[in-house]
């Protein structure tokens, strides 16, 4: 690696570690939360005794599923404007990783409920607790222990997958990397300088389920 | 006013001498299309005990699970302390079941403590959070009653970390601190390491002493000769005699009672 070389990716560190901060962080986190509270509305209706609701349940999951995140985050800004709606960059964004975290996670959480034994469900039931109490005090807790492994695993998927929304003009971290390519000429070093800042951010997140692991695991036998 | 309105009190000297806790009559019970309960009917006085004994699919363990409401029965009723009365012929509300289950209390053969609380928190969860006690009360009566299991001292200890004999205890505490009238115990020690059945044991006969009316599922024959006032021998989803501990475990009347009762003292 000559001088220029070493120059350009220094200087080219600084676009591409504010695009992590200030679109491909945040983007992931935000999306994170919506997409997490609305798996595990799904999660809940998927369970449901009521077979319409886990029909839409059932039915939500499996078009997610089932079809690109591309082709959902261009659906929704490409697409949505020749009906009327017409939505920001970020706010697509946001709206189709939340959408399919949604659905990714709400099996998660569905398994991470049925693998809590059937026990604790009756002895909360003993103690004199709703179905909802026995859900939110009793079931939750274990089964949020259980589901850290594979939420993790969803979590960092996204990550990386927010660098499709530089594609529908999000400035994220790909997209700055792209735009400084663009202008370099430097294809190979800053798609390599991108991919290593993603693999950087993707450690401190396991390193952070490994932490998340071990607390949860404080009323586990080993 | 008829004369079996009258308490118990006031009753001639040659009436039963308890007034009935719990009644139960004609309770049935189907999963799909077997029948596992046929018809059953059960009295257990204030601070009586009695014993279910039977084979393992006898239905022993759903009559408990009725009593709790942990499974609807089909029908008949539940009569708990002569207020809360469960007629399962047609379709009781939430609200009733609610009721029946406010009144008693169970003891699961795997314990089912929940493992994300400690020891304390087990027992306290139900008096705070269900029955709206303060926490400082539900405490002080946790602590108390722990201490005399011997588990004081293991109060802010996750459930993993005890042994199954001292889950046992607490799962016998945290029933004790819902303040129930009747005790329900499924099978207590059947998944104990025999060295620790022992200290359970014991523990419920002290109860029994004390006067607690309990209904305990057993496989423990010797236990139920001596802490039990009445055993019953259930099988195919009926009660096939029942009577005296004593009488009936050394006299069964009945054929299938007696060749349970060989299988069990002689089991190769």
């Amino acid at each position: 690696m000559n001088q220029s070389t070493w120059d350009l990716f220094l200087s080219s560190l600084g676009p591409i570690i504010m695009g992590a901060v200030t679109g491909t962080i945040p983007l992931a986190l935000v999306s994170f939360a919506v997409g997490l509270a609305l798996a595990l509305l799904l999660a809940l209706m998927r369970l449901s005794r009521r077979r319409w609701l886990s029909s839409i349940a059932r039915g939500y999951i499996s078009i997610v599923r089932g079809t690109p995140l591309l082709v959902q985050l261009f659906v929704i800004f490409y697409g949505l404007p020749s009906l009327g709606v017409l939505i920001d960059p970020w706010p697509s964004a946001v709206i189709a990783f939340s959408i399919n975290v949604g659905g990714y996670a709400a099996e998660v959480i569905r398994a991470a409920i049925l693998s809590v034994p059937k026990g604790q469900w009756e002895a909360a039931y003993m103690i004199g607790m709703s179905h909802r109490r026995a859900l939110t005090r009793i079931i939750l807790p274990q089964a949020a222990r259980v589901s850290v492994p594979p939420l993790s695993n969803t979590f960092i998927s996204l990550v990386k997958d927010t660098s499709l929304a530089s594609l529908i003009l999000v400035t994220e971290l790909f997209r700055q990397a792209q735009q400084v390519a663009a202008f370099s000429q430097e294809f190979m070093l800053l798609y390599l300088e991108a991919a290593l800042v993603y693999w950087v951010i993707c450690l401190a997140l396991s390193s952070v389920q490994g932490l998340l692991e071990k607390r949860l695991d404080r009323y586990v036998a080993h | 006013m008829s004369p079996t309105d009258l308490p118990t009190d006031a009753a001639p000297a040659d009436a039963p001498a308890v007034q009935p806790l719990l009644t139960v009559r004609g309770l049935r019970k189907s999963f799909g299309s077997s029948l596992v309960l046929e018809s059953i009917d059960l009295t257990v006085g204030r601070g009586q005990v009695l014993a279910l004994i039977g084979p393992s699919g006898s239905g022993k363990t759903t009559i408990l699970r009725c009593l709790n409401g942990l499974e609807l029965a089909d029908g008949g009723t539940i009569t708990i302390g002569g207020e809360v009365s469960v007629d399962f012929g047609t379709a009781p509300v939430r609200k009733e079941l609610t009721a029946l289950r406010d009144r008693s209390a169970m003891v699961f053969q795997n314990y089912n403590l929940f493992p994300h609380k400690t020891v304390l928190e087990n027992v306290i969860e139900g008096p705070i959070i269900v029955q709206g006690r303060p926490r400082a009360e539900a405490t002080e009566q946790a602590l108390t009653l722990l201490d005399r299991v011997g588990l004081a001292e293991k109060q802010g200890a996750y459930p993993f970390e005890l042994s199954g004999g001292q889950q046992q205890r607490v799962g016998i505490v945290r029933a004790l601190a819902l303040r129930p009238q009747l005790l329900l115990f499924d099978e207590p020690t059947s998944s104990l390491d025999p060295e620790l059945v022992g200290d359970v044991l014991r523990l419920i006969k002290e109860l029994a002493v004390e006067g607690w009316t309990m209904v305990i599922v057993t496989h423990e024959l010797e236990f139920a000769r001596e802490v039990a006032t009445e055993v019953a021998f259930v099988d195919g989803g009926t009660i096939v005699e029942h009577g005296d501990p004593k009488q009936l475990l050394r006299n069964p009347t009945q054929e299938r009672t007696r060749q349970f009762l060989h299988r069990l003292l002689f089991p190769f």
